[in-house]
């Protein structure tokens, strides 16, 4: 692509705890997310999909938590220079947020047409009246029955599913040129699901919103991405178009997620494949390659040299020394 | 629907209202040395050279106690009348009307003072977690829980007389006569009983707003942008205040206990000292009056404070 993308993470990495405690949740992260385009984000529970999204916005909680390398270029500024009060104009104007827990997420004690208005009070300088109007609008949007009436309800009277609808009101309150969704269905029943990223995926395309959608399901991802991010053990393993990573799947680690997915081609029976072991420690990381005492494939090398991305093809890259390059 | 609330919780309070008027009504009457006694052994009474059955049956007291219990009931359920006073004869709701407006205001001074430095302290102490500020403040929190209040009481009162001359006034000043030195007079028990109770409030504050600030939803505040302030203000403060607003609740009969000490110690003619006469003299209705009062004040301060959770906390108003 020829214009610059919306976002450049590079080098980001992101560090808990100090001394001997410490490790690197995130490891030296790189990639772009171009505007409009959705970028998924995959990888095993504890393997930083979070922890990247939250040093995005820089929100990760300090202490334990601090960035301490890399850049995050968003419309050409580097946020991780930006003074606390420019940060903030930044966060839920033109980059929002939807996380994982709706039940949580929300004030209980305040109303939700307040809390889908308050970014626009803020960032927009509306007033409360004008604000509450298109709270109501974005809860249109988002489907929600009965807009008008539900301004004035708190957040406990609604489903996972409603509730999570208000979570992206609030996130497209600002028409955000960013939304970074961290597991946003996790919690939530299988039908809804659906529903609810058919949703975001159709509203993001309206508006020419890019989107982060952080998933462990590569179901998901196969239907909703453009491209997809492998990461495991705080680092991006293998980096792809969505169609490109189906079809030719190189990282052994990606490999083995891909044959862990149920298919509509495999027949009902056949037995789920997992990967063998369990997500690394990353506080005790082997030396190498960190996917190495799970990988079948493990060869002298692996145990002792630690692979970066490079290269495998058009917009393709991995991190193995014994899958080809180029 | 929420008066229909209201009654219901005003018709709960008769029993024990009345639960609470027989205990007292017997109870006292058990404290050795009854009124009579005292009468007879004061001459220069209004009793004096009265013979113990005349007197006992002028006060109305050679009834059986049972009997002695229906009639003030009675008298209090058609007439709202508490009974006179065993020694002036004056009626006790006249009396008690009449100090209750002072110990009021003086506890309500000091619960306005415990919040007003319990709950920024205490959001305070919880931002700033475990740094030198926070230590400093705990530290001096269970000092101020741990000194009891009389005791600064005495040392107010008798010190600055030792070493300056200077006492706090004795003489009482009313709200009516001059408002300013009225408040001042207020001011310094006040402030000796809101030691305890602001020390009580900082430290629930600060244990609700570290839980507070731990939620999903404060960092969901965090991510759309709004300054510290606006979050905790808007955000924090109000979910974390619930539990106080419940110790308000629970602090009404502590400060009403801690008044008495104080209207003792500095002068303030008020429920606190009408009682201790009251039980000092033997003087019954006027003691199950002031009970009875102090009882009915609390519940209805814990009656308010149930009702403003509505507004603190959705869940329960919807119910
Ligand atoms: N606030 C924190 N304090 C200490 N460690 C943390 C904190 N947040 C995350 N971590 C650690 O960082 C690592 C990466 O966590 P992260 O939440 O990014 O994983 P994830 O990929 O989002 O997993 P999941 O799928 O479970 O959400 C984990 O080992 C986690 O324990
Ligand atoms: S580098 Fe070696 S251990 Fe790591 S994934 Fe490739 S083959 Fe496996
Ligand atoms: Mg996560």
């Amino acid at each position: 692509m020829a214009s610059t993308p919306l976002l450049q993470v590079r080098n980001l990495t992101t560090q808990f705890g100090s001394g001997a405690g410490a490790f690197t949740a995130v490891n030296d992260i790189t990639f772009d997310v171009n505007a409009g385009e959705t970028v998924a984000i995959v990888g095993e529970s504890g393997s930083g999909k979070s922890v990247t999204a939250l040093s995005i916005l820089r929100l990760v909680p300090t202490p334990p938590g601090h960035i301490v390398a890399g850049e995050v270029v968003f419309e050409g500024i580097d946020l991780l220079k930006l003074s606390d009060a420019e940060m903030r104009a930044v966060r839920g104007n033109r980059i929002a947020m939807i996380f994982q827990e709706p039940m949580t997420s929300l004030n209980p004690s305040l109303t939700i047409g307040l809390q889908i208005a308050e970014p626009v009070n803020l960032h927009k300088g509306m007033p409360w009246n004008m604000a509450y109007k298109k709270a109501k609008e974005l809860l249109e949007r988002v489907r929600m029955p009965d807009a008008q009436g539900r301004l004035n309800t708190n957040p406990h009277q609604f489903s996972g599913g409603m509730r999570q609808r208000i979570m992206i009101a609030m996130a497209l309150a600002c028409e955000p040129k960013l939304i970074i969704a961290d597991e946003p269905t996790t919690a939530l029943d299988v039908t809804v699901q659906a529903q609810i990223l058919e949703l975001l995926k159709e509203l993001t395309h309206e508006t020419g919103a890019a989107l982060i959608l952080i998933t462990h399901d590569l179901g998901v991802v196969a239907r909703y991405a453009d491209r997809v991010c492998v990461m495991y053990g705080g680092k991006i393993v293998e980096t792809a178009d969505a169609c490109d990573l189906y079809e030719r799947p190189m990282h052994p680690y990606t490999r083995g997620l891909m044959a862990s997915i149920p298919r509509l081609d495999q027949p009902a029976g056949v037995r789920l494949v997992p990967i063998i072991g369990q997500p690394p420690n990353l506080a005790q990381l082997p030396p190498g390659c960190a996917f190495n005492p799970r990988c079948s494939e493990a060869a002298e090398r692996c145990r002792r040299d630690t692979p970066n991305l490079m290269k495998a093809g058009d917009g393709h890259s991995h991190a193995c020394w014994m899958v080809p390059h180029g | 629907m929420i008066g229909g609330y209201v009654a219901r919780r005003i018709l709960a309070l008769i029993p024990t209202l009345f639960f609470a008027s027989l205990i007292v009504f017997f109870t006292i009457r058990l404290i050795p040395g009854s009124v009579i006694d005292l009468m007879l052994s004061q001459n220069d009474g209004s009793a004096s050279g009265l013979p113990r059955a005349q007197l006992e049956a002028a006060l109305g007291l050679d009834q059986p106690i049972y009997i002695q219990y229906f009639r003030w009931l009675g008298s209090l359920l058609l007439h709202g009348n508490l009974g006179n006073s065993l020694w002036t004869g004056t009626p006790v709701m006249d009396e008690v009307v009449h100090r209750l407006p002072v110990t009021f205001e003086l506890g309500a001074m000091a619960l306005v003072i415990s919040l007003s430095i319990g709950v920024p302290i205490g959001v305070y102490t919880a931002l700033r977690q475990n740094t030198i500020g926070d230590y400093i403040f705990r530290t001096v929190s269970i000092l101020a829980l741990a000194i009891p209040g009389f005791w600064i009481g005495t040392l107010v009162a008798v010190l600055p007389a030792l070493w300056w001359g200077w006492s706090p006034p004795i003489s009482y000043v009313s709200l009516l006569q001059d408002p300013v030195a009225h408040l001042v007079q207020l001011l310094i028990p006040a402030l000796i009983l809101a030691m305890a109770s602001s020390a009580l409030i900082m430290r629930l504050t600060r244990t609700m707003m570290l839980e507070v600030l731990r939620q999903d939803y404060i960092r969901t505040a965090y991510a759309k942008g709004l300054p510290v302030r606006t979050i905790m203000a808007r955000h924090a403060l109000r979910n974390a205040l619930i539990p106080v607003i419940t110790l308000i609740g629970l602090l009404a009969p502590l400060l009403f206990g801690g008044t008495i000490i104080m209207e003792q110690i500095f002068a303030i003619p008020g429920m606190g000292l009408l009682l201790l006469e009251a039980v000092g003299n033997r003087d019954y209705p006027m003691i199950t009056g002031v009970f009875l009062i102090t009882g009915i004040a609390v519940i209805i301060i814990n009656l308010l404070v149930d009702l403003s959770y509505g507004w603190f906390d959705p869940k329960v108003r919807t119910r």
